[in-house]
């Protein structure tokens, strides 16, 4: 009985911490869609802000792979 | 250094058996393994990359560039040379217009000279015959006008000879003068 | 290890005909002419699918450059690009005097790239998937990273922690702020690349699995086909991702003083 509501508690902290990669997926799409939106009033600007473009992204996807990792810790490590 | 210690505690903790189920990354016994052929692996392509390949396509990426640099100097040349012969064929063409001109000229003039002695000859030779035409009418006129006065002294002679008068030629020929004078 | 994969195997075979996820048995170290140990030299699938990143590196900038052409072949194209979109991407970030550490970006550029495409054939080891091997190109990098920025500027390195262009009051807390997020950055750089890598190939194990009901696996088959192109890219953009982070803690190092 014990076993299995440890057991629970890792499954619900699994699927919340699947809330932060829905979470970071809007922040990824927020970086994309601004820098789109700028880029569009501004084209000949974009192209030398495609690098920035990524590591925005990248910083914005960690976090939700951090949260990830966090599922993934829980399901099968803790 | 971070990874010679990694390295180290990896294998000590090796056998020392990890969780059964967990997530294989964090079994912590395959890391040095892992860590030891990943270096292994990093030498290598380190020393692939900077003792083969970066310096071959640094070189061919040289060449190309003093190629294409070398290419455009003699597309500039060409041009510059086709832009010359271009020039001389202008010169050329415009000198044998100007030529062309000059021999139509001259050639306008030799025929205008030739035109005007030709003329001038004839309008002399014209000249030339009305004045002997013009003489010849004199002597004709003179040589009638002198066969005239004999016909008419003959004939005032007759016709003192034949009034039977007595013919004084001097006289008669003074009158005959002076008729053809008056 | 290999007694747990002998159970993973009898689970396969009791479960048989249910829904069986394994979407973290591809993350195994295992050794490849059997045996259970696995000690540092045991050559295992992760020494072998590294061998042929390296192979796959050795036959993209070295054979397919082999011709040394002026006008360029397809396979010296793809060495050209790869050494173009890296030696551009360093001076646009970094700057034209980072060029000194050009090999070695390369060298992390290409084996990562190498290594993600690899992974991604079916039954492959995925090498970058593991926290071993992405926190040790991290940390060569944030330890590389560092040194340089102290053997060039010395102690004026650590001015890149006091923000002189914020008020004097708010600096202390920016500077704590700095140095965790500066002591952060190997973490981050390790856990985005195997994190990613091991999210794609778990969602596509696990959609793998879904095949085994017949209803499903249509459902499953397009599921894995638009992951796996999904994958390709995102292959791409963590290579690219890595090296970039790259650069600018490089620059931070190079001209700490923004």
């Amino acid at each position: 009985m014990e076993g299995s509501i440890a057991e629970m508690g890792k499954f619900i902290g699994a699927g919340l911490s699947a809330f932060g990669m829905g979470l970071a997926a809007i922040g990824v799409g927020n970086v994309a869609g601004n820098f789109l939106a700028g880029a569009l009033r501004n084209p000949s600007a974009a192209g030398g802000q495609t690098a920035t473009l990524f590591i925005g992204i990248a910083f914005a996807e960690a976090l939700g792979i951090f949260s990830f990792l966090v599922a993934l810790l829980l399901m099968f490590a803790v | 250094m971070a990874t010679e210690s990694h390295g180290a505690e990896a294998v000590a903790a090796g056998h020392a058996a990890a969780e059964s189920a967990g997530m294989p990354q964090l079994a912590v016994e395959t890391f040095g393994n892992q860590i030891f052929w990943l270096l292994v692996a990093l030498v290598a392509t380190y020393l692939i990359l900077s003792r083969v390949a970066l310096p071959r396509i640094a070189a061919v990426l040289a060449e190309r560039q003093g190629t294409i640099t070398n290419d455009i100097a003699a597309a500039e040349e060409l041009k510059l040379k086709a832009k010359e012969a271009e020039a001389a064929y202008e010169k050329a063409l415009a000198d044998a217009r100007s030529q062309a001109n000059e021999i139509v000229e001259a050639t306008r003039a030799e025929i205008k000279a030739d035109l005007d002695a030709a003329l001038e000859k004839a309008d002399a030779e014209i000249a030339a015959k009305a004045a002997e035409s013009e003489k010849a009418i004199a002597e004709i006129r003179a040589n009638a006008a002198e066969s005239a006065a004999e016909v008419a002294k003959d004939t005032a002679k007759e016709l003192i000879a034949a009034l039977g008068g007595e013919v004084d030629g001097r006289s008669v020929t003074a009158a005959v003068n002076a008729r053809m004078k008056g | 290890m290999a007694d747990n994969a002998h159970a993973a195997a009898a689970d396969h075979a009791a479960e048989g005909t249910g829904l069986v996820f394994h979407p973290m048995d591809q993350f195994k170290v295992q050794p490849l002419f059997g045996g259970t140990d696995v000690s540092w030299y045991t050559p295992t699938n992760a020494m072998l699918w590294l061998a042929l990143t390296v192979l796959a590196v050795f036959l993209i900038m070295v054979v397919g450059t082999r011709g040394r052409a002026v006008i360029p072949s397809r396979g010296q194209s793809i060495g050209e690009l790869a050494y173009g979109f890296v030696h551009k991407m360093i001076e646009d970030v970094t700057g034209k005097d980072a060029l000194v550490y050009f090999p070695y970006i390369m060298t992390l550029f290409m084996f990562i790239l190498m290594n993600n495409f690899l992974g991604l054939i079916p039954t492959s080891f995925a090498n970058t998937a593991q926290i071993a091997v992405t926190a040790v190109l991290a940390f060569a990098v944030f330890f590389a990273v560092t040194i340089i920025g102290f053997v060039k500027h010395g102690s004026h390195f650590l001015g890149l922690f006091w923000v002189t262009s914020a008020p004097l009051a708010i600096r202390p807390v920016l500077a704590v702020i700095e140095v965790i997020s500066y002591f952060v950055r190997p973490v981050s750089h390790s856990i985005r690349l195997a994190g990613n890598i091991t999210a794609g190939h778990a969602v596509m194990k696990v959609f793998a699995a879904f095949a085994g009901l017949v209803a499903l696996s249509p459902l499953a088959i397009l599921g894995i086909t638009a992951m796996y192109g999904l994958e390709m890219l995102v292959a791409f953009i963590q290579a690219y991702v890595f090296t970039i982070l790259t650069c600018v803690y490089l620059k931070d190092a190079l001209h700490p003083s923004h």
